[in-house]
């Protein structure tokens, strides 16, 4: 790594003007080696992101897999197709895969898809690391499931409760399984939000000042600083339960001077952060669609950002509105009442000005777009919702009841898998290069819409009428049949849409459109460059001239040049005006980060089954991590005027 | 007086039927929040469509210097709008979180202690005078128009006590005590069931609420007070013979015998309760013999193992136990 300072003369001409510049660029970024080597030896950001991508919505399909169970169990009263410990595993792992690795994972692997590419930037920050974060989340992933078939699935809930998950309740390796799985994907969000946070503050290209970065960047820095902040919390309640399991510490026991309320202030003040890490990347979504398809510059674009800003610093006041029921002292719980009312106004702010950019717009009905007024639909009902258990004696009602599964359904589904779908629609051209069916996407956009409220709509009021949450069966004489029914089948409906999605993919792979580099006349940089993005994004590093970037001069972007063609290197700028500051070389591709992947890994499971697992893999990582960090011979003189 | 589990709960467990003083504060909260938010959602969503709609393929409007200002006060009335109705909801809303926080006459109140247990609950009335302590399970009596405080707590992992009509629900945790209160209006039969997830049979540990006349209760309670009538017919002397040999005797107890035990509910009075195994069954004689018979075929997992008795024996025990009134 080495940063040298720029050369003083201009350069004349652009470096995709002359041949054997490009070929060189070729060359350098191109991974090194080919077939299965190459394959797991890559560091380029977008193949990491594509099977980040793919691996999270494969969880998403198991995760929903593990939902379809639950209807089918809970489609009649006294049901007996799952018995309670299948049931129980069904809906923990639902809500763990759903929550840790899918949602999280799913906006994180998009922004480090996207948010180089809209910065105007050839690589993240640093790439061997984002590898190994990708390693880390894949083993996390087959992990869990693995343990699932062999009957270790864990059945703690998502939030493993103690003393329920403690050692004297949960007997087996379950627990552990649950506490190393979420381990897994703390490491990974962390390195992502590393990624992302100094991808976006330091390689962006020259002239996109704080004050010209895409919104959907803006979200996945302030989604990024809020995993800084919020993982470490699980990642020690996390090491605290497995403590407890393994090595009898006591911290959650209330018979050895611990406390079991302990244990939901670390899991919420990370939890509830967790639920806004995962929408506001599909607020981010929603903005550069919704500027795309209006073709307008989004309406009161600083209070968009602040908005952002707002919402992920108030996200940490409001964790113990989920703890209502334990209870709290009546003046502190006013104080998180009302921190969870304020957040409203953000959000307010944001749709008001969404709709302010349409009003005055000129909106395109394209797929994405409506994946966008799906948003609107769900999201504010869930929304509104959130308000309602904002009051302590109201929520005390519905707290644990299918009020609030339909609550939070409508809020992720709403806030994050609507825009997310959009964002496919929006993004697949650039990733493929392909677009995908507007006819099949118009389907799955009603099916799924449908689907959604079809199925969670009916469990405010099953909630209401006294359904507690996590239960396998229920009688008959409660008179929640027909209800449970209605939602079972919503849920073949959105299972339904999902299949449409799936058909629209593989068929548009093979035989989409031919996108060209900006088939929906963007104003963003990603759409500067071809559709898909050769190895190393930007032969030539755009300059933005004004926030309406490509805009601006859409097809003669000016651009900067400069950069070694004979090594990687990536522009890095300034923090606030982004002015050229240095150049920056980055590592060549590598084994180290699979093999230091495969070492924690085996530490973190070892680790359920014995206390001695940690050390042993902690012994074979550190000479992984020494090979990795084993400096080199420079490749290439440092100090060398490449002007073109 | 005999009472009768109705044919659905429907209504009996309900957050639309509130019947006591907490639960109609609760109530009228909520149709306030219920009212604003459909308000509000139609305007947003009309909002909405009509952007997309009179903007939709229209002919290229610049965009004015005046049309950015008026859209800049309709985005700043909006958020101003919406402050304001959320600080009305706090102002509402801390009112009525202040009015439900304690009953008014608590010195009048009923006290009761409520244990939660995998997967079931023990129930003991407090009194001054302790010849008048009582413990009974999954089944509370409480007159109406009296503040009844209950002291909630467990013994393995959280549960939450939860009667929708009656009140909203507080957690059972290791290691506290926690308060909840209610002042039963209407005479009537409630259920409700354990609200925080405590393991396999968290599905079946739900409870009963009988709210009786103050005359009606003092008469149960008094009942209650009372060893039960020993068996005098042969059947049921049989039964007790066979409870007080097989294994049932180390986890329950009965008064009036040598039973002890309270790792399990207390049947002194069982045969009075409405349902079994914690508002899974019915109290029938055929349902408390399949219980006894196979308890994990029915709540798979219940702490309750099977007991092998002869045909004869589990009919004797389940006649004494029913005749437990």
């Amino acid at each position: 790594m080495s940063a040298a300072p720029l050369p003083d003369s201009a350069p004349l001409t652009p470096l995709s003007a002359d041949p054997d510049a490009m070929a060189e660029l070729e060359r350098t970024w191109r991974s090194s080696h080919t077939g299965l080597w190459g394959w797991l030896t890559t560091t380029d950001n977008k193949r990491i992101a594509k099977r980040y991508i793919i691996t999270a919505f494969m969880m998403f399909l198991l995760g929903g897999i593990d939902a379809a169970m639950m209807r089918l169990q809970l489609s009649r009263p006294e049901n007996h197709i799952l018995g309670p410990d299948l049931y129980n595993q069904f809906f923990s792992t639902h809500g763990t895969t759903m929550m840790f690795l899918f949602a999280v994972p799913m906006m994180t692997a998009m922004g480090l898809y996207f948010v180089p590419l809209m910065v105007g930037s050839r690589e993240v920050a640093f790439p061997r690391l984002n590898a190994f974060g990708y390693y880390t989340y894949l083993i996390g992933c087959v992990f869990l499931y693995v343990e699932f078939l062999m009957n270790t699935g864990i059945d703690v809930g998502w939030f493993a409760y103690v003393p329920l998950a403690g050692p004297q309740f949960s007997a087996g390796k379950r627990a552990d399984v649950w506490a190393q799985t979420v381990t897994f994907t703390e490491i990974a969000g962390i390195i992502a939000a590393i990624q992302i946070i100094v991808t976006a503050f330091k390689q962006r290209a020259p002239g996109m000042s704080l004050d010209r970065i895409p919104l959907f960047v803006w979200s996945m820095v302030v989604v990024s600083v809020m995993i800084i902040f919020a993982m470490p919390w699980v990642a020690v309640g996390s090491q605290f339960l497995a403590m407890d399991r393994a090595i009898d510490t006591h911290l959650f026991n209330p018979a050895e001077g611990g406390d079991a309320i302990l244990w939901q202030h670390l899991f919420w003040f990370f939890g509830h952060p967790e639920v806004y890490i995962i929408f506001i990347p599909g607020l981010g979504m929603i903005s550069s669609i919704v500027t795309t398809f209006a073709r307008r510059q989004i309406f009161g674009y600083a209070a968009m950002v602040l908005s952002l800003v707002a919402t992920g610093v108030l996200a940490f006041g409001l964790w113990v509105h989920h703890m209502f029921a334990t209870p709290l002292p009546q003046l502190g719980e006013s104080f998180f009442t009302a921190a969870s009312v304020t957040i409203a106004i953000p959000s307010g702010v944001q749709i008001f000005c969404w709709i302010a950019t349409m009003w005055t717009g000129r909106v395109r009905l394209a797929t994405p777009m409506l994946f966008v007024l799906g948003f609107f639909i769900v999201f504010i009902i869930g929304g509104l919702t959130g308000v309602m258990v904002a009051s302590v004696p109201f929520d005390l009602q519905v707290h644990d009841t299918y009020f609030v599964v339909a609550h939070f359904h409508y809020v992720l589904l709403g806030g994050a898998v609507f825009p997310l779908f959009g964002a496919f629609y929006y993004w697949f051209p650039k990733v493929t290069g392909r677009m995908l069916s507007e006819t099949l996407g118009k389907w799955q956009f009603w099916l799924f819409l449908i689907g959604v409220n079809v199925t969670f709509f009916p469990m405010h009021i099953l909630g209401l009428q006294g359904m507690t949450r996590r239960i396998y069966t229920y009688l008959a004489a409660t008179g929640w049949g027909t209800l449970n029914l209605v939602a079972s089948i919503g849920a073949i409906v959105i299972a339904s849409s999902v299949i449409v999605f799936l058909v629209n993919v593989v068929a548009s792979l093979r035989s989409g459109a031919i996108a060209g580099n900006n088939p929906w006349d963007s104003d963003t940089l990603e759409w500067a460059t071809t559709s898909p993005p050769g190895p190393c994004s930007f032969p030539d590093i755009p300059v933005v001239t004004s926030r309406d970037g490509l805009w601006e001069r859409r097809d003669d972007v000016p651009v900067m040049t400069g950069l070694r063609t004979d090594r990687r290197e990536v522009l890095v700028t300034t923090l606030h005006e982004a002015e050229p500051e240095s150049r920056h070389m980055l590592p060549s591709d590598s084994i180290w980060p699979l093999l230091l992947a495969l070492a924690v890994g085996g530490a973190f499971i070892g680790a359920v089954y014995t206390p001695i697992g940690l050390v042993i893999g902690t012994i074979v990582a550190l000479p992984i991590a020494l090979g990795w960090a084993w400096p080199k011979a420079p490749t290439g003189p440092e100090m060398v005027d490449d002007v073109r | 007086m005999q009472l009768q589990i109705p044919p659905a709960w429907a209504g009996h467990e309900s957050v639309f039927r509130p019947s006591s003083e907490p639960a109609h504060a609760v109530f009228g909260l909520f149709t306030f929040m219920v009212i604003v938010s459909v308000i509000v959602y139609v305007v947003v969503i009309v909002a909405t469509f009509t952007a997309v709609r009179r903007s939709r393929d229209s002919e290229a409007t610049p965009l004015t210097q005046e049309r950015e200002r008026s859209s800049h006060r309709a985005v700043t009335a909006a958020t101003a709008a919406t402050v304001l109705i959320l600080f009305a909801y706090l102002l509402y809303d801390f009112g009525v979180g202040r009015a439900v926080a304690a009953p008014r006459d608590a010195a009048n109140a009923l006290h009761i202690d409520v244990v939660g247990h995998q997967w079931w609950w023990e129930v003991q009335y407090q009194d001054t005078a302790p010849q008048r302590l009582l413990a009974t399970a999954n089944e509370i009596h409480v007159p109406i128009h009296r503040p009844v405080l209950l002291d909630l707590s467990s013994n393995d992992v959280i549960h939450s006590f939860w009667i929708p009509n009656l009140n909203g629900k507080k957690d059972l945790i290791p290691g506290h005590h926690n308060d909840a209160w209610f002042e039963v209006d209407t005479a009537g039969v409630y259920r409700g069931q354990c609200a925080e997830f405590c393991g396999l049979e968290h599905a079946k540990m739900a409870i009963v609420i009988v709210a009786q006349t103050p005359e009606q209760y003092s008469a149960w309670y008094n009942a209650q007070l009372q060893p039960p009538q020993p068996p005098t017919d042969s059947l049921r002397l049989a039964g007790q013979k066979v409870f007080l040999s097989a294994p049932c005797v180390m986890c329950h107890a009965i008064g009036g015998t040598p039973a002890g035990a309270t790792m399990g509910p207390d049947l002194t009075h069982v045969g009075s309760r409405m349902t079994l195994a914690a508002g899974v069954l019915p109290n029938t004689p055929s349902n408390l013999e399949s219980w006894i018979a196979d308890p994990q075929r029915i709540k798979p997992g219940a702490n309750m193992p099977a007991t092998y008795l002869s045909r004869a024996d589990l009919r004797a025990v389940t006649a004494y136990l029913e005749g437990l009134k």
